[in-house]
């Protein structure tokens, strides 16, 4: 044994995981007729969806070709709807999901998130015109389709407590969408010296009657929605509570996998108690740090560039993509499982992570410390790179990159923003850290309960 | 006008300071002194004669009570808890290498490994879940954030910070091993050295 039993450092001398093929639930793929009438009426949704797209395009903007391209798009579905309404029992060839299995894993999944966001932050122009988005999200719904006929994917994917889950990454696409999409629209407004579109709207409206009876017409719909729900989808019940026995997978309620996620990665002094207070106290602060007087009133990207990057990289790629990931993809034993892999409660992914004090006195300079001792000289190296980091990182920001920032934003404003976006990025570093170097904590005192 | 007023001021701590001459012709002066001799000498019928003073005293009683009474909450007539000290067999009858799950519910593993008997809290460092043994991996791994415990109860995998901790484990009179979960051992403390956290065989 090691410092602090650590170990030995590299791969345990386990067994392989199973092979996949010896899994008998991933061999019998097969589609019951009622699950094939539900996707034949899935598609024939989508069908009607694109025929409306077409006619939109036919009649109000009488552009023929857009009409004629969604046409054809409608007919694809319509062949896939009568191929499941008919019981053809098409299943997803078992090649593709296992391509995709060996191909997601933490590391792409949230490097593919992030690529992804910055492509849609980068060619926004593109990607929100309209016939590109309703493309995306035509690709996406066939994408689910294909998707929903592998058992496995579809017993995760349908489980009642997941479905508000689906809602969210469509509902959350459509709003991205919408702003971002009214923001380039504005943009190249302002570029040709035009007004914003929502100057020129400056017809006023009532609250009474006008806002109170959107609100109550919204009421109405929500609860009926809420109702039918509460009725047809019900809450899942599990065993008794017992402290001998936790549920595997243990999972938080959908809006706190993000932070089920960051616990994998910090200790839970930090990933339960001041990450979360430094999101809140960053929520609260952004009035203060943010004095852009631009965009107040309308939808804008180029005026509010820094603002609106730095949320949706928080919300988007560090907040609900973890959700999603912590909903789909992390199965018995907090694994990761690719959206095709069966959740085998006895799947064995050998990992050993090591803290960085042993990467440095036991791999670089060959010292074993004494148990409960010395803990200070021990953890010195983490400390400096913590101490660097928080401290040193800032001044020299401010010197540097980021000066025309702190000129114009003044000592306090500009460590306080400083501080908050390191608190932010701490997350994705110790998680690049985690998977490159298999590296546990920076700091690790466990004599005081203290790690970072 | 200001004689009936007066008759107030008279009382001995109103006499005992120094009377002022220049205060007969101003009116406002005995007025005020007034009412803070009435308050001098009524202070107790004050804080207890009114009934403002009743209900405030009466608000603070009650709430005083409850707060009393949900302190008393904390410390039970019963505890209904399974004794701390339980015995788990004789030393014999663990195998090498084998974890025994039996006495999960009293949130203890019994390991024998290397030579010597432990018993193992079920408790994960991380955040407190329950973990699970599995066999196949020879590991304990815990279902809400992956950490990995090896079978000795050291973390190697996933956000655990320390060890699993040991109960203190000790052969009874009978020659049966007894747990007992009021003494805990902590390794990153040292504490995994005393002979009290585990048995020789």
């Amino acid at each position: 044994m090691l410092l602090f039993g650590q170990g030995q450092i590299g791969p345990e001398p386990f067994a392989r995981p199973n092979e996949i093929g010896e899994d008998p639930v991933f061999h019998h793929q097969h589609l019951d007729a009622s699950t094939q009438t539900g996707v034949g009426v899935f598609y024939l949704l989508i069908v009607l969806m694109n025929l409306g797209f077409a006619a939109y395009w036919f009649y109000n903007r009488r552009d023929r070709k857009q009409a004629n391209i969604w046409i054809v798009v409608a007919l694809v579905f319509l062949i896939h709807a009568a191929a499941y309404l008919f019981h053809a029992g098409w299943i997803l060839p078992a090649f593709i999901r296992n391509a995709v299995d060996d191909f997601i894993g933490p590391v792409t999944y949230f490097m593919l998130s992030l690529v992804l966001f910055i492509l849609f932050i980068y060619y926004r122009k593109g990607c929100t015109e309209p016939p590109v988005a309703w493309g995306i999200l035509n690709i996406s719904l066939l994408a689910s389709g294909w998707a929903i006929t592998d058992s496995n994917f579809r017993s995760i994917i349908t489980k009642e407590d997941n479905v508000p889950i689906v809602l969210l990454i469509f509902s959350v696409g459509f709003f991205t969408w919408l702003g971002m999409r009214k923001a380039v629209v504005n943009d190249e407004r302002m570029a040709r010296g035009e007004p914003p579109l929502e100057k020129l709207e400056d017809e006023k409206v009532l609250v009474w009657p006008d806002l109170v009876y959107t609100e109550l017409i919204c009421m109405v719909i929500a609860t009926f929605i809420l109702v039918i729900w509460g009725v047809v989808l019900k809450a899942p019940l599990e065993q008794p509570a017992t402290s001998a026995k936790a549920p595997n997978p243990s999972k938080a309620p959908w809006y706190f996998l993000g932070l089920q996620e960051m616990l994998v990665y910090y200790d839970p002094w930090m990933a339960g108690v001041v990450l979360p207070t430094m999101i809140l106290v960053g929520l609260i602060a952004i009035p203060y740090i943010d004095f852009n007087q631009k965009g107040n009133g309308y939808y804008s990207f180029n005026e509010r560039k820094v603002a609106i990057v730095t949320f949706n990289f928080g919300f988007i790629v560090l907040w609900v993509t973890l959700i999603v990931l912590g909903t789909f993809l992390r199965g018995p034993n907090w694994n990761f499982f690719g959206p095709f892999e069966y959740w085998d409660p006895h799947k064995v992914l050998p990992l050993n992570n090591v803290n960085l004090s042993d990467m440095f006195w036991l791999g670089l300079m060959g010292r074993v410390f004494e148990e409960g001792k010395d803990w200070f000289l021990r953890e010195l190296p983490g400390i400096i790179l913590v101490v660097l980091y928080m401290a040193a990182l800032p001044p020299l920001l401010a010197k540097t990159v980021l000066k025309p920032f702190y000129v114009r934003m003044g000592f306090v404003r500009f460590f306080v923003l400083v501080t908050l976006i390191q608190f932010m990025a701490a997350l994705p570093i110790k998680m690049v850290l985690r998977w490159t170097m298999n590296l546990k904590y920076i700091v690790y005192i466990p004599e005081y309960f203290f790690n970072i | 006008m200001s004689e009936p007023t007066n008759p107030p001021a008279e009382t001995p701590a109103a006499t005992a300071t120094p009377p002022k001459p220049a205060a007969p012709p101003k009116p406002a002066p005995p007025a005020k002194a007034a009412p803070k001799s009435t308050a001098r000498r009524g202070v107790l019928l004050a804080l207890f004669g009114s009934w403002f003073a009743v209900a405030w005293l009466a608000m603070t009683a009650a709430v005083g009570g409850m707060v009393l009474g949900t302190v008393r909450f904390l410390f039970p007539n019963v505890l209904s808890e399974p004794p701390s000290k339980f015995k788990v067999g004789l030393p014999d009858q663990f195998e090498d290498g084998k974890v025994v799950e039996r006495f999960k519910d009293q949130n203890t593993w019994i390991v024998k490994y290397n030579g010597i008997i432990y018993a193992l809290s079920t408790t994960c460092t991380h955040l407190g879940c329950t973990p699970n043994w599995l066999e196949s991996a020879q590991k304990f791994k815990c279902p809400c954030h992956g950490s990995g415990f090896k079978i000795t109860g050291v973390n190697f995998e996933g956000p655990a910070p320390r060890p699993l901790e040991r109960w203190g484990l000790s052969v009874g009179e009978d020659g049966q091993l007894v747990v007992d979960k009021s003494k805990k051992f902590q390794k990153e403390l040292g504490q995994w050295d005393s002979s009290e956290s585990y048995v020789k065989v």
